[in-house]
C-alpha cells in the first residue's frame, strides 16, 4: 500500500517562552495505508507535539508533511481545519464530546462543518451507520453524561470515522479508562484496522502499545525506536480472559 | 454550517443559562423600553403644544400698530394709533388667498349684571372671528353681520364670564352693563381652556367691532388685524402683499405696522417640545448602550466557559468563520429578543403613563422600528468582540483549557 503519511525531517520549535523549545527535531517518517502504530514516549518526549503535527492541529517549524501525497505543510487555519474536516478523525484522552448533546448529534458534528451539503436525513443516517460501527446505535439518543466512560469513548470513534477519513489519529485514548474498557476500545480499534483503516495512537501504557502492529519510541523530540509488534495482544482474546478471570473470581468468593 | 442549525445551537446555549440570559436581556428590554416611553412623552407633549397653537386658529396672519413716538418717549410695540376699518376692508378687498378678516378691538372692562361684577376682555370681532379662531357658540348664536353694520349692543360671552356673572341660570336673553352700557347675551361660547400660554382663553367676552368703536373704546383706530390665509403655502405671499399694501395705503410715509405670522409661534413652540424629546430619548438610547455592555460581558463570560467546546469544534474542522458566526448569532438573538420584550414593555409604560399621569402619549412607530433596529445592531456591535475572539482561539490551546 502507499504511504498515507509520509515526513521528512520534521521540525517543531515554540517560541513563547523565554527559552525557545524544540519539541521534535528532525523525525522522518512514512506511515502506510492499513497500519497501526503506537506513539510512546516519556513525557516531555514530543510525542503529543507529534500527533498535534499529524492531525493538522498545528504546522512544523521545518520540513515536510505529505498526507495522502499532498503537501500540507504550508497550507493556512483554515485549509488546515477542511483538512482535519476530511481527512483526519481525532480520539481524545478526554473524550470531548459536547455535553447536553445527544450522542447523535455529536456524531454528526463534522458533518455539519464540510464544504459539502448534506440533507438532514443523509446525515442522521450516516451517524447512525457510525455508531453502529461501535455498536451503540441503540444509545443514539442518549446524552454523554448517561454513558459510561467506554461508551462516550466510542461515541468519539464513532465522530472520528463519520467522513471516512484516511486516517485515523487517537492522543492517549485508554488514559481515562480501566483496564477492562481500555481492551474494548483496542478492540474496537483492531476491529476497524483489520477493515483497512489507518490508525496510530499516542499512549505510554505498554501492554496497550501491544494491540498495535507497530510502535514507535521517541525521546527528546527524536525517534529512538521503530519497531514491529511481534507477540501482539488480540482484544477479543484478552477479554475472553479477563471475563473468565471475573467468573473465576466470583466462584472462588 | 447550515443556518439553521447555527439558530440551534444559539438557542439552545442561550437556553441552557436561562437565568443569564435572561438577565443579560434585561439590559436591552430596558434600554429599548426607556427610549420607546421617553419618545412617546415627548411626542405626546409635542402634539399637544401643537393642538394648542392650532386651537388658536389656522393660517393666521395678524397685523398690529407700529411704535408711536413723541417728543423722543417712544410708546414700545402696538402704541400707534394707525391701523383703521377702511385698511381691514382694503386687505380683505384686494389680497387675494385671503379667507376671512375681522378688525379687533381690544379693551378690558369691568363687567356687570345680575348684582355681581367681573373684569374682562372685551373684544370686538366681525362675525368671521369665530370661524378664523376655530370657535363655536354652544347656547345661543352669533351676532349677524346686521349687527356689526348697526353696531348693535349684542354679545357673546365665554365660559368663564358666563360662570362668573351668570352662575346658576342661563345667560342667553339676559342684559349685562359694560361701562354702565347695557348689552344683550345672544349666545355662551364653547370652552377652549387654557392656551399655552396659562390664559383662560373663556374669560372673554366679544361684541361686533362696530359697537366696540363706537359705544366702548370710542377712538377711530383698530387694536389689530386678524386675516386668515387659505393654506399654509401663501402665508409668506400674503403677508408681503398685506404689508405692501398698507404700505402704499400710507403712501411712502414710515411703516407704522407690523404684519406677523402665527407660524413663527408655532415654530418656537414645537422647537422646545422637540428639543425635550430628543433629550429624553439621547439619556435614554444611553441605557441601551449600556445594555449593550451587558451583553458584550457575558459573551466574553459564555466564550471562556465554552473555550473547550469551541476547541472541539475548531478540531472537527469548523473554520474561525463558523465559530465567529455562532456567537454573533447568539448575541443577536439575545439583544434582538430584549429589543422586542423591551417594545412591549415600551409601549405598556407609555400607554400606564398616560393612564396614570393624564398625559397625553404617543407611541411612534419610527421610535420602536428605530429602538428594534438599533438593539439588533448593539448585538452585532458589542458580540463581535468576543465572537471574534472566540473565532481566533488556537484549537490545541482550546482543547487543553480546563
Amino acid at each position: 500500500m502507499p504511504a498515507v503519511v509520509q515526513l521528512k525531517d520534521i521540525h517543531k520549535t515554540y517560541d513563547s517562552g523565554e527559552v525557545p523549545v524544540h519539541a521534535v527535531r528532525g523525525v522522518t517518517l512514512d506511515i502506510a495505508g492499513g497500519e497501526f502504530v503506537a506513539v510512546m514516549g516519556a513525557s516531555g518526549s514530543g510525542k503529543s507535539t507529534l500527533m498535534n503535527l499529524l492531525g493538522c492541529l498545528d504546522r512544523p517549524t521545518k520540513g515536510r508533511y505529505l498526507l495522502g501525497g499532498t503537501d500540507v505543510s504550508g497550507l493556512d487555519r483554515n485549509q488546515l481545519a477542511d483538512l482535519r474536516n476530511q481527512k483526519l478523525g481525532f480520539v481524545f484522552q478526554g473524550f470531548n464530546l459536547l455535553s447536553r448533546t445527544t450522542a447523535r448529534e455529536n456524531v454528526e458534528l463534522p458533518m455539519l462543518y464540510g464544504q459539502r451539503r448534506f440533507s438532514s436525513k443523509e446525515i442522521r443516517d450516516r451517524a447512525l451507520h457510525s455508531l453502529d460501527i461501535v455498536g451503540l446505535s441503540n444509545r443514539a439518543d442518549h446524552f454523554p453524561s448517561q454513558l459510561s466512560g467506554g461508551q462516550q469513548q466510542r461515541v468519539a470513534i464513532a465522530r472520528a470515522l463519520i467522513n471516512d477519513p484516511q486516517i485515523l489519529l487517537a492522543d492517549e485514548p485508554t488514559g481515562n479508562l480501566d483496564s477492562k474498557t481500555a481492551v474494548e476500545i483496542m478492540g474496537v480499534f483492531q476491529k476497524l484496522n483489520e477493515q483497512g483503516i489507518t490508525l496510530v495512537m499516542v499512549t505510554h501504557e505498554l501492554d496497550i502499545a501491544h494491540y498495535c502492529k507497530r510502535n514507535l519510541i521517541m525521546r527528546d523530540g527524536r525517534l529512538v525506536s521503530d519497531t514491529a509488534v511481534s507477540d501482539r495482544l488480540i482484544a477479543t482474546v484478552e477479554m475472553q480472559k479477563i471475563l473468565a478471570a471475573e467468573a473465576a473470581a466470583k466462584l472462588t468468593a | 454550517m447550515r443556518f439553521m442549525n447555527i439558530i440551534k445551537v444559539a438557542l439552545r446555549a442561550l437556553r441552557r443559562s436561562a437565568m443569564r440570559s435572561v438577565l443579560t436581556a434585561l439590559g436591552i428590554i430596558i434600554g429599548v423600553a426607556a427610549v420607546i416611553a421617553m419618545v412617546s412623552i415627548g411626542n405626546g407633549a409635542k402634539s399637544q403644544v401643537e393642538a394648542s397653537i392650532a386651537s388658536l386658529g389656522q393660517n393666521i396672519i395678524s397685523v398690529f400698530p407700529g411704535n408711536f413716538t413723541t417728543g423722543g418717549v417712544r410708546g414700545g410695540f402696538g402704541s400707534a394709533s394707525t391701523l383703521t376699518v377702511e385698511d381691514a376692508q382694503a386687505i380683505s378687498r384686494e389680497v387675494s388667498g385671503v379667507v376671512a378678516v375681522s378688525p379687533e378691538m381690544n379693551d378690558r372692562s369691568q363687567v356687570l349684571a345680575n348684582g355681581l361684577n367681573w373684569n374682562t376682555q372685551i373684544r370686538g370681532e366681525d362675525v368671521t372671528y369665530l370661524d378664523i379662531r376655530l370657535w363655536s357658540v354652544t347656547d345661543g348664536e352669533m351676532f349677524s353681520e346686521a349687527d356689526v353694520r348697526n353696531a348693535t349692543k349684542v354679545c357673546v360671552i365665554g365660559k368663564s364670564v358666563a360662570n362668573q356673572i351668570f352662575p346658576n341660570m342661563d345667560p342667553v336673553g339676559q342684559s349685562l352693563r359694560i361701562r354702565n352700557i347695557p348689552f344683550k347675551v345672544l349666545g355662551v361660547l364653547a370652552s377652549k381652556g387654557f392656551n399655552y400660554f396659562g390664559q383662560d382663553q373663556d374669560d372673554v367676552l366679544v361684541i361686533p367691532y362696530t359697537s366696540h368703536l363706537k359705544r366702548i373704546a370710542r377712538r377711530p383706530n383698530l387694536n389689530s388685524i386678524l386675516i386668515q390665509a387659505q393654506s399654509p403655502e401663501l402665508m409668506a405671499k400674503i403677508q408681503q402683499d398685506v404689508t405692501d399694501l398698507l404700505q402704499q395705503r400710507r403712501n411712502g410715509r414710515e411703516p407704522d405696522f407690523t404684519v406677523r405670522n402665527q407660524q413663527e409661534l408655532a415654530e418656537a413652540a414645537t422647537a422646545t417640545t422637540k428639543t425635550m424629546t430628543v433629550l429624553l430619548g439621547a439619556i435614554a438610547g444611553v441605557s441601551l448602550i449600556v445594555g449593550g455592555i451587558g451583553i458584550m460581558n457575558i459573551m466574553l463570560v459564555s466564550v471562556t466557559e465554552r473555550t473547550r467546546e469551541i476547541g472541539i469544534r475548531l478540531a472537527v474542522g469548523a473554520h474561525g468563520r463558523d465559530v465567529l458566526t455562532q456567537f454573533l448569532v447568539e448575541a443577536i438573538i439575545l439583544s434582538s429578543m430584549g429589543g422586542a420584550l423591551g417594545v412591549l414593555l415600551g409601549v405598556g409604560a407609555s400607554e400606564l403613563v398616560s393612564k396614570l399621569n393624564g398625559w397625553p402619549v404617543l407611541v411612534s412607530t419610527s421610535a420602536i422600528v428605530g429602538a428594534v433596529a438599533f438593539s439588533a445592531a448593539i448585538g452585532v456591535f458589542f458580540g463581535f468582540y468576543p465572537a471574534r475572539k472566540a473565532a481566533q482561539l488556537d484549537p490545541i490551546e482550546a482543547l487543553r483549557y480546563e
